[in-house]
């Protein structure tokens, strides 16, 4: 028969043989059940030890309710109740406002007894009886009273004599039993009347009915209900009453800490009490609470003793530490250590790990095993601290021991209540206890000299001997088990091979987890601690592969700190390996890492040197990337445009910042060009589209791999642009936004192709040197620490483009490579032909006189060698002026004169050599040539549009140019340059000074020319020797009425020189005069000189008619006057005979045999003196005949008084319309047009008719149309001014005011 | 006190890193770039759940023996590391929590700085100052 033990629970524990099997079987056999034999082990119940070891396994406890009275009643109902009274669950409401919780109850039912009822002073709780029941199943009043009563009553009072309230009368009814004893039967009631007034007083509610309870009636579960209700109520009650008479208590006892003689050991066996009841009542969260609170006010009391307030209890915990051998979570309750606790013999370690396995015992029930992992860090960490405040004596790695194995301890446990999946799932719980365990584990093989290469010293076995000792036995729990954390530390210290093995495995296991749950730095941190044991180990190649990995991850994460110290692990590592390479690209690394102090610096330094000076195998050389040893920062080129001509002096300025502590001597600096032929690049300078802001001067971005993560530099900044959609149909804007024109640049990888990757990493980049191609160079160079200067001089054979490939350096067998110089950078070499031009030295350029051109020769790609010639053709309009001393200056590309030297300059009838000094390529050579440009003999109004055509031989042109009042003319030369088949023609534009105009003037017979000549230059001039000569005819003369031989003619002004033309015979018709003078500019010497000629034509020089006109007053009066008529008689006289031109022409019109032409006379008066009377105009028939006059009468009226100018008299030639003469052109129609023109045809040889017509076409826009046409009209022509005199011309009449006049006019001039 | 204050950029390179110079000054870069684990391990957490509703307060990342690392990460994901002794226990989590907010505010004023340019290493003296003020006095 048992009364109750639930034998398994949910969480159990996992391993082996449990002490509380045994107080199963105990209670299983025992009767009544005693569960718990507290009374002997809890210190405040003061009583003797009693006979047996106590074995507590409270977790099978539940609360004690006694039972007394009928036992066979009880017996009958025992199942049913244990069975029932958990079933439901009740309310229990808590003091202190924590919050109510429903709670399943259960009890343990034991008979009731004296002795369980606990003395006074006695605060075990686990086997306080928490309710009293008694059972009775009396119906007979008789025997109630006989019996039944008495026993209730000793009851009674041994309960109060305890002070106990808490208790239950239960009567039992049956049919059965009233059916017995029909007789004494009272009313069921009378009975429960008579107890409850017997002993209930007022609490009615202290006796309970049971009806018929074995049987199955509504009835029978009614009052079961009532009964377990009842139950219920009473244990809470009495639950809430006694734990809060014992908390009370225990706060009390706490309040006393600050006493002198108050004991944490003793309070902490009242609190667990506490803790060990609610655990009964499976309240492990408020058990845990219990547990929780002691430890912290364990850690207060040891943070206090570090601040200086020690508790006098604190004394046992800060006793040398003697045994460490780590947690045991295997059981409930470590007894053990229990016991020490309580006789306040435990050391700060036991505490720790007895509070430590009953909060991990309660957490795992309470189903949180990660909270365990997690509590253990902390716990381990905070012991280790502890035992350092509280100074406790610890033998050295004694704690490592116990870490370690508690860690293990704790990870066994939780595996063991955790399937593999949930422990997969929860590494980031459990990998800190392995990375601590691995950690501990390295510190002791360290401290047991079982990670060195030699093996431990007898020094290192005595300590291990030492250790191990503190671990005492191993615990019986795990004495079966084979992996058992003991074992294993023992194996592990026992020899270096399973000292690494299980170093290995636990490292191993720490990292794959804490990759697992992508703790990728965690993971490489322990990588790097394996490293350092490997590296202890003499294993090099292993721990430099989990170094590199390590490394990578600081170095991608830029912190500049860790990765010196890894790269510095590193290069040890390779050094080691003979990796001689990769060593010394490390070691250039570190030589240029400021995180190292200058001493490790130069010792790193100092291995690159030595390796380079090594003499060894020369063959075997080294390759190194360039960026570790030093840093390309600016290039410079000069001149800045980097663009030269072929062979010309182009210097690169490398800058390079070395990283070096120390300077290093470099044997070869060299930079690979490749070379582009440039197609079409024979002239580079319009290539020259300078990239960069400051030109010539490229900066590189250099990442600076010690200071500046690769993040801060990452990429080239972005170039944005606007970019706005419009609506096609209104161009409103749909959208407007930004594009990131560089995107291919700034989304590139970084990790890739950066160079700082490159530099970091740590075997050498393999470059591909090429050879071969054309090189910067420079030899010997040393070079500071800090920024160096080094010049090269860049090849510029070829024209074309080259560009800067790599960069070497060379140490000795070392070399370093730049693989690629980036932004790329390129020169240009161009090659030039050779340019001659040709300009004035100063503007304008006068012909006529002497004027001084400038010649400039580029040479180019070619160099002038010694007799080499300028062959200049003459031309007859701009000869070159003999010079005795014509200097030659050459300068260089850069404007510098270089040299100079005379020219000798040598002409023949056709050509003018001008022999150049040698002159180097692309320079430059000036000279000066004198050179005259003759002034066009014609007139200054000489158009050439006809002149251009079908020309072979080029003739100066002059033309009006609208700068200038000056006529222009362009002068070409023809050169042949002796680099060039092909004649180079230069055009020069010479200005005529002058101006010149002629003008025939006549007085009757007489005629005189008058010849104006204009300055229009800027210029003074004087002008001498002014001469007029007829070039036909040799007895005219021409008497020059001039009277100065030398005249000054300012800039802007005319001079007017006067010829009267005698002749002796006959006046020929046509004159052709050429007007010379000499002039040079003013108050220069008269050697200076030169001549100006001026030709002109004079036609129709003879005058034909003479006009006279008279006034003739009227009649009667001897003046005329204003208002009245008089007589105007205009007489025309014919003066020669006819010519013979004139006579062919006239005869056309008369053929009979006096032969007349028609002349149309004409009176206007324009100035409004006279008015006209009548016909003013008519014609005459005049006949070809010397002396033959015709006498016109006229009637005009003066119209003002005074002297008066005769009115005009126009005659004309009348032209009667012929066929003939429009179609047939006529050397005299072209009289209306200007007769210059007709000169200038003479003088241009030009006499083909076609020429002719053409300009006719040009001049004759006006008048001469309709005739060209054919339109058959009478003409008037006017005659050449020549060829009619006026002799009356500007003559005065006097005329009188009318008579009757009476206003005065008067006309003052 | 504090024996390591590190502000530690979004691409997770160190913006600013002192330690108490007595202790060496490695093992502090090491502890704290590890830590970045944690706290990235903390920030993805709290994004899946609460979405952009997250504390700047990381609280403690990971203790160690000897230290205890407390994390704190402002909305534009630089990091604020601190590193406290194990045995300075005196220290409350509100105490470290102002801690990392007047460090947040000087990084703050770092940042308006129109000549600082972000991403590069701090060096203000108004910082420095701040970080002195709550690391451990040494003297």
């Amino acid at each position: 028969m048992t009364y109750s033990l639930r034998v398994s629970r949910k969480c159990r524990g996992d391993t082996g043989p449990i002490d509380t099997t045994q107080l199963h079987t105990q209670a299983l056999t025992k009767k009544p059940v005693f569960v718990c034999h507290f009374h002997g082990v809890l210190p405040l119940t003061h009583m003797e030890c009693q006979e047996e070891k106590p074995i507590i396994y409270t977790m099978e406890n539940k609360p004690i309710v006694t039972c007394a009275g009928d036992q066979s009643v009880f017996t009958s109902l025992y199942t049913s109740l244990a069975q029932q009274l958990p079933r439901e669950p009740m309310e229990w409401r808590r003091t202190y406002g924590r919050a109510p919780k429903m709670i399943h109850l259960e009890a343990n039912f034991v008979q009731f007894k004296e002795e369980l009822l606990p003395k006074e002073g006695n605060k075990a709780l686990l086997t306080f009886p928490f309710l009293h029941i008694y059972w009775t199943d009396c119906c007979d009043t008789e025997v109630y009273k006989g019996s039944v009563k008495e026993d209730m009553m000793r009851w009674q009072n041994s309960l109060r004599a305890h002070g106990s309230a808490d208790w239950v009368i239960v009567v039992v009814e049956t049919n059965d039993n009233k059916k017995k004893n029909k007789t004494n039967i009272l009313p069921r009631s009378s009975i429960v009347d008579k107890i409850r007034s017997d002993f209930c007083n007022k609490q009615n509610d202290r006796c309970v009915v049971l009806s018929d309870p074995l049987k199955d009636s509504s009835r029978s579960q009614e009052s079961w209900n009532s009964l377990l209700l009842k139950l219920r109520t009473l244990l809470l009650m009495s639950f809430t009453k006694n734990l809060g008479r014992f908390e009370d208590d225990m706060r009390t006892l706490r309040e006393k800490r600050t006493q002198p003689g108050w004991s944490f050991c003793e309070y902490f066996m009242v609190q667990e009490e506490l803790a060990f009841v609610f655990e009964m009542l499976q309240q492990f969260e408020d058990a845990l609470v219990q547990y929780d609170e002691l430890d912290a006010l364990f850690t207060q009391y040891v943070l206090n003793f570090g601040a200086g307030d020690a508790a006098n209890w604190l004394g046992s915990f800060c006793a040398p530490v003697r045994s460490w051998s780590g947690l045991l979570l295997r059981r409930p309750i470590d007894m053990e250590k229990r016991d020490g606790i309580q006789r306040g013999e435990a050391s700060l370690l036991d505490l720790r790990s007895y509070l430590f396995s009953r909060q991990c015992t309660l957490l795992i029930f309470l189903q949180r095993p990660w909270e365990v992992t997690q509590r253990a860090l902390e716990l381990l960490h905070n012991c280790v601290q502890e035992l350092r405040l509280l100074e406790v004596t610890v033998l050295e790695g004694a704690l490592d021991c116990w870490v370690f194995l508690s860690c293990l301890e704790v990870l066994h446990r939780i595996e063991g209540c955790c399937d593999q999946a949930q422990l997969a799932a929860n590494c980031s719980h459990t990998v800190g206890l392995w990375a601590y365990a691995t950690d501990k584990l390295k510190s002791l093989g360290e401290h047991c000299g079982l990670v060195s290469e030699k093996g431990p010293t007898s020094e290192d076995l005595n300590r291990t001997v030492d250790l191990l000792a503190g671990l005492g036995d191993e615990r019986p729990e795990t004495v079966n088990s084979l992996q058992s954390p003991y074992k294993k530390l023992k194996e592990a210290l026992s020899s270096m091979e399973a000292f690494e093995r299980h170093y290995l495995e636990l490292s191993h296991a720490a990292m794959e987890m804490y990759r697992a749950i992508g703790r990728l730095r965690s993971a490489r941190l322990v990588g790097k601690s394996l490293a350092e044991f490997y590296m202890r180990k003499g294993d090099p190649e292993r721990a430099e592969t989990f170094l590199q990995e390590a490394l990578k991850s600081y170095v991608s994460e830029g912190w500049s700190l860790p990765v010196t110290h890894t790269r510095r692990q590193i290069a040890e590592c390779q050094k080691l390996l003979a990796r001689t390479d990769d060593y010394l690209q490390t070691s250039a690394l570190l030589a240029g890492d400021v995180n190292l102090t200058m001493e490790e610096r130069k010792h790193f330094c100092q291995e690159i040197l030595t390796f380079a000076d090594k003499s060894g195998d020369p063959s075997h050389k080294v390759t190194l990337g360039m960026g570790v040893f030093t840093q390309l920062t600016r290039l410079q080129f000069c001149p800045a445009t980097a663009s030269v001509h072929s062979g010309a002096v182009l210097q690169v300025e490398l800058t390079l910042r070395c990283l070096m502590p120390v300077s290093v001597r470099i044997q070869q600096l060299a930079a690979s060009i490749h070379f582009d032929l440039e197609r079409g690049g024979t002239n580079g300078r319009s290539k020259v589209a300078q990239r960069q802001t400051n030109p010539g001067t490229v900066e590189f971005l250099q990442a600076d791999s010690t200071e500046a993560p690769p993040f801060s530099v990452a990429g080239p900044p972005l170039e944005l642009d606007e970019i706005q959609d419009r609506s096609p149909s209104d161009n409103s804007l749909n959208s407007a936004g930004v594009v990131c024109k560089n995107t291919h640049l700034v989304m590139r990888r970084h990790d890739s192709n950066s160079p700082l990757d490159t530099v970091n990493c740590v075997s050498p980049p393999a470059v591909a040197i090429k050879e071969g191609g054309q090189m910067l160079k420079v030899q010997d160079v040393t070079l500071q620490p800090g920024n160096n200067n080094i010049i090269f001089t860049a090849p510029s054979g070829q024209p074309g483009t080259y560009t800067l490939r790599q960069l070497y350096a060379t140490v000795g067998r070392v070399q370093f490579v730049l693989p690629h110089i980036y932004p790329s950078v390129q020169y240009e070499v161009y090659s030039q032909e050779p340019q001659l031009t040709v300009e004035p030295s100063s503007e304008p350029l006068l012909a006529g006189l002497p004027q001084r051109v400038k010649f400039t020769l580029l040479t180019g790609h070619y160099a002038v060698k010694k007799g080499d010639a300028l062959q200049l053709s003459n031309t007859d309009t701009m000869p070159i002026l003999p010079s005795t001393s014509c200097t030659a200056c050459i300068s260089n590309p850069a404007a510098e004169l270089v040299g100079e030297s005379v020219l000798s300059i040598q002409s023949s009838e056709k050509v003018t050599s001008i022999s150049l000094p040698p002159t180097p390529p692309y320079h430059t050579l000036e000279f000066q040539l004198e050179v005259l440009c003759v002034i066009p003999p014609g007139t200054d109004r000489s158009t050439n549009e006809r002149l251009t055509n079908g020309e072979v031989r080029h003739r100066p042109r002059s033309y009006s140019h609208p700068d200038t009042p000056m006529t222009a003319i362009d002068q070409r030369m023809s050169i042949d340059c002796p680099w060039s088949i092909y004649s180079t023609l230069l055009a020069l534009t010479f200005y005529i000074p002058f101006k010149t105009k002629h003008s025939l003037l006549s007085a009757g017979n007489r005629k005189y020319i008058q010849v104006c000549v204009q300055n229009v230059s800027d210029v003074n001039f004087t002008l001498a020797e002014v001469k007029l000569t007829e070039k036909q005819h040799a007895l005219l003369e021409l008497q020059s009425l001039n009277t100065k031989t030398q005249q000054l003619l300012c800039s802007k002004h005319s001079v007017f020189c006067l010829w009267e033309v005698r002749w002796k015979d006959d006046l020929p018709s046509c004159l052709q005069c050429v007007f010379s003078a000499d002039f040079s500019p003013f108050n220069q010497d008269i050697s200076t000189f030169k001549p100006f000629y001026y030709q002109f034509q004079l036609e129709r020089v003879t005058t034909l008619y003479s006009v006279r006109a008279k006034i003739l007053p009227p009649a009667g009066e001897q003046y005329c006057r204003s208002g009245l008529l008089c007589g105007l008689e205009v007489c025309m006289t014919r003066l020669t005979e006819p010519a013979e031109g004139e006579i062919a022409e006239d005869s056309k019109t008369d053929t009979d045999s006096l032969k007349t032409t028609k002349l149309m006379y004409e009176v206007a008066d324009s100035s409004s003196n006279w008015a006209v009377c009548g016909k003013s105009s008519g014609m005459v028939l005049m006949p070809v005949a010397a002396r033959a006059t015709h006498k016109v009468q006229i009637e005009v009226m003066p119209l003002f008084a005074g002297h008066l100018p005769f009115p005009k008299i126009k005659v004309l030639k009348y032209m009667p319309h012929t066929a003939a003469v429009a179609i047939q052109p006529d050397p005299d129609s072209c009289v209306e047009n200007d007769s210059l023109s007709l000169l200038d045809k003479t003088l241009d040889d030009q006499t083909d008719t076609a020429s002719i017509r053409s300009r006719g076409s040009v001049h004759s826009v006006g008048s001469g149309d309709q005739q060209q046409k054919g339109v058959a009209m009478p003409r008037l022509e006017p005659f050449s001014p020549g060829q009619v005199f006026n002799h009356s011309n500007m003559q005065q009449v006097l005329v009188l005011p009318s008579t009757d006049d009476h206003i005065m006019e008067v006309n003052a001039t | 006190m504090a024996v390591c204050i590190a502000v530690i950029a979004k691409e997770n390179y160190p913006l600013y890193i002192r330690s108490v110079p007595t202790q060496n000054e490695l093992k502090f870069h090491y502890t704290v770039h590890t830590s970045l684990d944690v706290v990235e391990e903390k920030i993805s957490a709290v994004g899946k759940s609460l979405g952009d509703q997250r504390e700047l307060y990381l609280g403690l990342l990971y203790p160690t023996e000897d230290y205890k690392v407390y994390g704190y990460v402002t909305n534009s994901k630089v990091k604020f590391v601190i590193v406290v002794d194990s045995s300075n226990t005196s220290l409350r989590d509100n105490e470290i929590r102002s801690m990392f907010r007047k460090l947040h505010n000087s990084f703050t004023d770092v940042m308006c700085n129109p000549f600082h340019n972000p991403g590069d290493q701090i060096q203000s003296k108004a910082f420095d100052g701040i970080v002195s003020g709550m690391m451990v006095q040494t003297g």
